[in-house]
C-alpha cells in the first residue's frame, strides 16, 4: 500500500489511520470475504479461517459504543493521569483501542455500551526523534443515537 | 503410556535479590528440587529452562556452568508468564516420548519494579494516547467487561485480593506476610481502575525448579513423596472479534482447562484445591468461571461466600497467589506446582488443605499462552 500525504503534515500514529490530501481522516480495516472476520489496517491472510488474498479494503465507522475501559491513574513518566483506557466496538464491524476524552474520568460518568465517536487530533505534542508530528485517533461521548447500540 | 512424576520440586523465598545473577537463582532452586528429589544433577538428562528478561541470554546453559556441566541437552523456553508451566511441560513430553527418564526443569526471573507492559512503537509512545499497554489497565479492561456481563463490583474483586494475602501470611516463603483488610485494599492507590496497588502482583526476583521422572524410575527410586501428573494442557488464543485490541485471557483458559480435564479424566469437582493466575485480582474472578469452578457469572459470588478461601468448597491460592507470594514471571509456573504438590505430600504446614489428592495449577500468559497441569497424591 503506498500511502499519499503531504509531506509536510503529520504522519499517522498507526498504520491503519489514513490521511488523505484531500479530505478527512479515518480508519481503515479490511474484511475477509470469506468468513466475514473484520481486521484493522491491512493484510492478506486471515487468522481467523486462513484464508489468503480473500480480503477487502474497508473504511471504517467513526461512530461506535464503548465496550469496556479501565481508567489509569499510574502510568510512564510523562503520561498525564488519570485518563480513560477504552475498547470501542464500530459501528459495522471493527473493535479499536484509545483514550475516550471529554469525559470525566469516574466510573459514575461511564456506562457500557455509551455511544462515542471516533475524533482525529495531535498526538498530544508527542513528536518523534526527528521531529515529525503525528495525527491520532480519540474517542469522544455523543449523544444517544435514535437505534441505540446496546 | 505410563504416568509422569514429579520426583522433586522447591522453591526460593519470593523477594528482591539485586546482588545475585538470574544464573544463581536459577542454580539455587535447582540445587534444591533435587536435594528435595534426592539426586544429582550428574543423573539428569535434559534440562528445560524458563526465564523472559534474559530469553537470549542461554540461562539454562549458564545454570549448569553454576552446578554441573554434563554435557545435557538444554532447552530454553519463553512463553510469557506461562514460561516456568511450559519447560516443565516440555519436560513432561520429553518423558512421555520415552526419550528420557530424568529431567530437570527450572523458572527463574530478576524483575525490576513497577509497571509492566505498554510503550512501543515505531514513531512515538502510544502509552496514554491511544489508551493503556500496562498490565494493570489490559487486566483492567478484562475485569471490566465481567462487570458489564455479570455486574461484578470493585468491591468484590477486592476480596480476591484480601483473601490471598490473608493465605500468604501461612507462607514463609511469600514475599509479604500481612493481612490486608478490604478497606485497606480498596483505599490503596488506585492503579487502573479497578486495580489497586493491593490487587496487582508483586514484582519479585524468584526460582522455583522440579524434578520429573518417568513411572520407572519413580518405582525405583520409590514413590513415597512422588506426585503423579494426571494432565498437561498448553494453548494459544482462538481468534476472537476483539482480540487485536484486547487480549482474551478467557478462551485458551477454558480451551486448556477442557483438555486437561479430559486427559485427567476428572471434573473440577474432583479437585481439592487450585493455584491459578491472579497477576491482577480481577483476573482471579474470570478464572472461577473458565477453570468451572463455578458456572458463568457466579464467580463474584464464589468470592462473596468464601468458597475459595482455606477451608471452604475449593480454595483457591492458598499460597498467597501472585498478589502477595509475588510474581517471577518465568518462576510462576513452576510455583504453582510447587504449591500444590506440597499439599499433595501433606508438607503445606499451616495453609495445608486437609486430605488434599488432586489440584490444578494455571498459569496465563499475555500473548497469549495457557498452561494447566492436573497434579495427583499417589496413594501407597
Amino acid at each position: 500500500m503506498s500511502e499519499k500525504r503531504a509531506t509536510t503534515g503529520p504522519l499517522p500514529v498507526v498504520p491503519f489511520l489514513k490521511i488523505p490530501d484531500d479530505g478527512e481522516a479515518y480508519l481503515e480495516g479490511c474484511l475477509c470475504t470469506r468468513c466475514d472476520a473484520i481486521f484493522l489496517g491491512q493484510r492478506s491472510v486471515c487468522s481467523k479461517c486462513g484464508a489468503r488474498d480473500q480480503m477487502e479494503t474497508r473504511r471504517l465507522s467513526n461512530e461506535g459504543t464503548l465496550y469496556t475501559y479501565s481508567i489509569v491513574h499510574r502510568s510512564f513518566p510523562g503520561v498525564a493521569v488519570p485518563y480513560v483506557s477504552a475498547i470501542v466496538d464500530l459501528e459495522g464491524g471493527g473493535t479499536v483501542k484509545g483514550n475516550l476524552i471529554d469525559v470525566d474520568p469516574n466510573p459514575t460518568k461511564l456506562a457500557f455500551g455509551m455511544p462515542v465517536r471516533v475524533t482525529y487530533k495531535d498526538a498530544l505534542g508527542r513528536k518523534d526523534c526527528d521531529g515529525n508530528s503525528y495525527l491520532s485517533y480519540f474517542f469522544q461521548p455523543r449523544s444517544q443515537s435514535p437505534r441505540g447500540s446496546r | 503410556m505410563s504416568d509422569v512424576y514429579v520426583l522433586g520440586i522447591d522453591m526460593m523465598k519470593f523477594g528482591r535479590f539485586p546482588s545475585m545473577t538470574v544464573p544463581e537463582l536459577g542454580a539455587r532452586a535447582a540445587l534444591m528440587a533435587l536435594d528435595d528429589a534426592g539426586l544429582t544433577i550428574m543423573q539428569m538428562e535434559s534440562m528445560y529452562c524458563a526465564n523472559l528478561g534474559q530469553a537470549n541470554g542461554m540461562v539454562g546453559q549458564r545454570i549448569l556452568r553454576e552446578i554441573g556441566q554434563t554435557g545435557i541437552p538444554v532447552v530454553n523456553c519463553a512463553n510469557a508468564c506461562a514460561s516456568g508451566a511450559t519447560a516443565f511441560r516440555e519436560a513432561w513430553m520429553s518423558i512421555k516420548a520415552g526419550l528420557f527418564d530424568l529431567v530437570l526443569a527450572v523458572g527463574v526471573e530478576q524483575m525490576g519494579r513497577g509497571l509492566l507492559g505498554g510503550g512501543g512503537s515505531n514513531g512515538i509512545s502510544t502509552e496514554g494516547l491511544l489508551g493503556s499497554g500496562t498490565m494493570p489497565a489490559v487486566f483492567a479492561e478484562a475485569g471490566m467487561e465481567h462487570s458489564r456481563k455479570y455486574g461484578t463490583s470493585l468491591e468484590q474483586f477486592a476480596k480476591v485480593s484480601v483473601k490471598n494475602h490473608h493465605h500468604s501470611t501461612m507462607n514463609p516463603k511469600a514475599m509479604y506476610q500481612y493481612e490486608t483488610p478490604l478497606d485497606t485494599v480498596m483505599n490503596a492507590e488506585m492503579i487502573a481502575y479497578p486495580n489497586t496497588k493491593l490487587m496487582c502482583s508483586v514484582n519479585v526476583d524468584g526460582a522455583a525448579a522440579a524434578v520429573l521422572g518417568s513411572e520407572r524410575k519413580a518405582r525405583e527410586l520409590g514413590l513415597s513423596r512422588a506426585v503423579r501428573v494426571r494432565a498437561s494442557a498448553l494453548t494459544s488464543d482462538e481468534w476472537q472479534e476483539r482480540d487485536l485490541v484486547m487480549p482474551d485471557i478467557n478462551t485458551c483458559t477454558r480451551s486448556a482447562a477442557k483438555k486437561s480435564y479430559e486427559m485427567a479424566g476428572v471434573g473440577p469437582r474432583d479437585l481439592d484445591l487450585v493455584e491459578l493466575h491472579d497477576c491482577f485480582a480481577t483476573a482471579e474472578i474470570l478464572h472461577y468461571e473458565n477453570l468451572g469452578l463455578c458456572r458463568d457469572g457466579e464467580g463474584g459470588k464464589m468470592i462473596d461466600a468464601g468458597d475459595t478461601v482455606l477451608g471452604g468448597r475449593i480454595p483457591v491460592n492458598v499460597s498467597g497467589g501472585l498478589l502477595s507470594k509475588g510474581h517471577p514471571l518465568g518462576a510462576t509456573g513452576i510455583a504453582n506446582i510447587y504449591e500444590v504438590s506440597m499439599h499433595l505430600r501433606g508438607e503445606a504446614g499451616k495453609r495445608q488443605v486437609d486430605g488434599a489428592r488432586m489440584g490444578l495449577a494455571h498459569v496465563f500468559g499475555l500473548g497469549s499462552a495457557c498452561a494447566i497441569h492436573i497434579l495427583e497424591r499417589v496413594t501407597q
